[in-house]
């Protein structure tokens, strides 16, 4: 099973960002996935700063994956996919329709992100009739879903050529608004947020009035407080015929999670608990934001 | 412009089509269709006298099957479909590829309309649904602005619905996860938001909690309207706050907005809630069809009643009604 870095869902300077590229060109990650997927305000790189940086990436002999935006409403966000969607050169991730429209007019092979509602082997042979190549299962979906859904498609002789990818590491990005709520917080109008994102590189914490934590703001995107984590699982998603497993870029720690992931997958599986911070719970079949104990 | 009505039931049904509506959208009593409450929606017979009763009086009935199939549950959506088509309803609303695919190429003649839960928010992913399925119209979710909703009206193939009137949805429809994160089930999944299996009410010396699966959504002082937990509408600490760190219960009230929306060539309107009470629809629906009627007959003296507002002020969510995303000031 291979490992993706998914794109960063915060915002970070662009020092930080080309910081991490350059530590990502040296993880021992198969794919890099970048690109701006959250608020089209975000612009320490523009577009074209994101094709540069992943053509110089993929001389590191990974590949790279360009992400598109995910919520498109306006002109100038259909402008800047289209700049994405024709870069040449480079994958395109989908994370709407749109990017799908387009790569589809073109006949280029792309990925079908996680925002893209694919939640049978029907909708996943549409998709590969637009040429998606390989799709990452929206994280609401756990095991159980995608081992039928992967059955119904060997059973359909789609499933060649077809890769999947889990999301497996890093808090959910479980919604999108046309409301910004970091801006909120801050009792600014989005269309002034001051870029507030910025002082917050791993989002703002929301926590019940009994301290639960909820969710994290980030923005026009909502996302879970708990921290999704897989690492147990690893070799059951391979069991099932999962090709890669993606690690949400998350703090300091994004690394040293590359590193113990590699190891579960090379067969160096302690019994991984998971931290009072993380949840496995989608997997399961439960809310998202349980913890369930396996006894593998 | 087309007033698109909700009817949970039979009553509710024939008051939508009494009170003005120029279509009704039901769905069946299952988790094919985003409003799976039980007590709501229709089974075959109930679903065939609601046609019988809205045909009869000139009015077109929508069938919603708009949550995303998995493996096991293909047959009840594909059941579904089957169904709608032999019903003979006026069309399909749906948003899985997979439910669209399979009325195309089963029913080419019936028509689809693409759910809110497809999350078209541009007209490049309009332009997907009406090449790929031949849907011929699309419901805007509830997170553009007018000067959006303008725009992607000026290139869409498809005619486009928008919401009018009823609860507000912040979230991008169809990409929300936030209620399964808590509770397991979603509007994609179960057709369920913040379901109330999973709502726990309790009177307590801090005032009265409302939790969704034990997660303290809200608690209420007393004298406080007290809301459904809806788990977005929840108030939250963030920081030093404690606030509705999403969103305030509130309505969606568009009505001021008629003659924007009928100049950027809306082709329908859509009043939400089909969990609501016959009441509930009766005077929105009546109120609605008084202020198109009256656009219609008059487009440049279209002013809003003052009438109108209290009308809908009293079936709004915590009184207050908002033009939502449709302003730039709410963003």
């Amino acid at each position: 099973m291979k490992l993706s870095l998914g794109p960063i869902l915060y915002y970070w300077t662009k020092q930080q960002t080309l910081a991490f590229y350059e530590q990502a060109a040296d993880a021992d990650v198969d794919i890099i996935y970048l690109g701006e997927t959250v608020c089209s305000k975000r612009r320490e790189l523009n577009a074209q700063d994101w094709i540069d940086l992943a053509k110089s990436l993929s001389q590191s002999g990974k590949q790279v994956v360009l992400s598109t935006l995910t919520l498109l409403a306006a002109e100038s966000e259909l402008k800047t996919l289209r700049k994405l969607c024709n870069n040449g050169d480079i994958m395109v991730e989908a994370n709407d329709m749109a990017g799908v429209q387009l790569m589809s007019e073109q006949g280029v092979p792309f990925v079908s992100g996680p925002a893209i509602n694919i939640y049978n082997a029907r909708a996943l042979k549409v998709m590969k009739k637009q040429g998606v190549t390989r799709w990452v299962m929206p994280v609401e979906l756990g095991r159980e879903t995608l081992q039928e859904l992967l059955a119904d498609a060997e059973a359909m002789g789609i499933k060649e050529g077809i890769e999947t990818e889990v999301y497996a590491y890093g808090r959910l990005p479980l919604a999108y608004s046309a409301r910004c709520f970091t801006a909120r917080y801050y009792d600014l109008p989005k269309d002034n947020c001051q870029l507030k994102c910025i002082q917050h590189p791993e989002g703002i914490a929301v926590h019940s009035q009994e301290d639960d934590e909820l969710f994290t703001l980030n923005g026009i995107q909502t996302m879970s407080g708990r921290t999704y984590n897989l690492e147990s699982e690893l070799s059951n998603m391979q069991n099932i015929g999962v090709d890669i497993a993606r690690i949400s870029p998350q703090g300091d720690e994004t690394f040293e999670k590359v590193n113990q992931f590699r190891k579960a997958l090379s067969g160096d599986l302690k019994t991984i608990a998971l931290s009072e911070a993380e949840c496995n719970g989608y997997w399961f079949k439960s809310p998202g934001m349980d913890q369930v104990v396996t006894s593998s | 412009m087309e007033l698109v009505c909700p009817a949970g039931s039979l009553s509710a049904l024939k008051v939508a089509v009494d009170s003005g509506a120029d279509a009704v959208y039901i769905g069946f009593k299952d988790d094919t269709n985003a409003r799976h409450f039980a007590g709501l929606n229709f089974a075959d017979k109930k679903a065939q006298d609601g046609l019988a009763y809205a045909r009869q009086k000139g009015v077109k009935v929508f069938v919603a099957i708009n949550t995303y199939s998995q493996a096991a549950g293909w047959s009840r959506w594909q059941r579904a479909v089957d169904t709608a088509n032999d019903l003979g309803v006026n069309a399909l609303i749906c948003a899985d590829m997979a439910v669209m695919d399979y009325a195309a190429e089963r029913y080419p003649e019936l028509p689809l309309h693409l759910s809110v839960q497809g999350s078209a928010t541009n007209y490049e992913t309009l332009k997907f649904y009406k090449n790929n399925f031949g849907i011929r119209r699309a419901v805007l979710p509830r997170v553009l602005s007018l000067k959006q909703v303008e725009a992607v009206a000026q290139y869409s193939p498809v005619e486009l619905e928008v919401f009018a009137f009823g609860s507000l949805c912040i979230m991008a429809e169809g990409r929300c996860y936030l209620s399964s994160y808590l509770t397991d089930e979603s509007p994609n999944t179960c057709g369920a938001c913040s379901p109330a299996k999973d709502v726990r009410w309790e009177q307590t010396d801090a005032g009265l909690e409302a939790r969704l699966n034990d997660v303290l959504i809200d608690r209420f002082e007393e004298g406080e309207n007290a809301g459904y937990p809806t788990l977005c509408k929840g108030r939250f600490k963030v920081g030093d706050k404690t606030f509705h760190a999403i969103e305030e219960p509130t309505s969606l009230n568009t009505v001021e907005l008629i003659p924007q929306l009928h100049a950027a060539g809306i082709k329908a309107v859509k009043i939400e809630g089909r969990q609501r009470s016959p009441a509930y629809v009766e005077n929105v629906v009546r109120t609605w069809r008084r202020a198109i009627d009256l656009y219609n007959t008059n487009p440049e003296h279209f002013r809003v009643k003052k009438q109108w507002k209290e009308d809908l002020a009293k079936v709004s969510e915590g009184a207050q009604t908002t033009l939502g995303a449709y302003t730039r000031a709410w963003q």
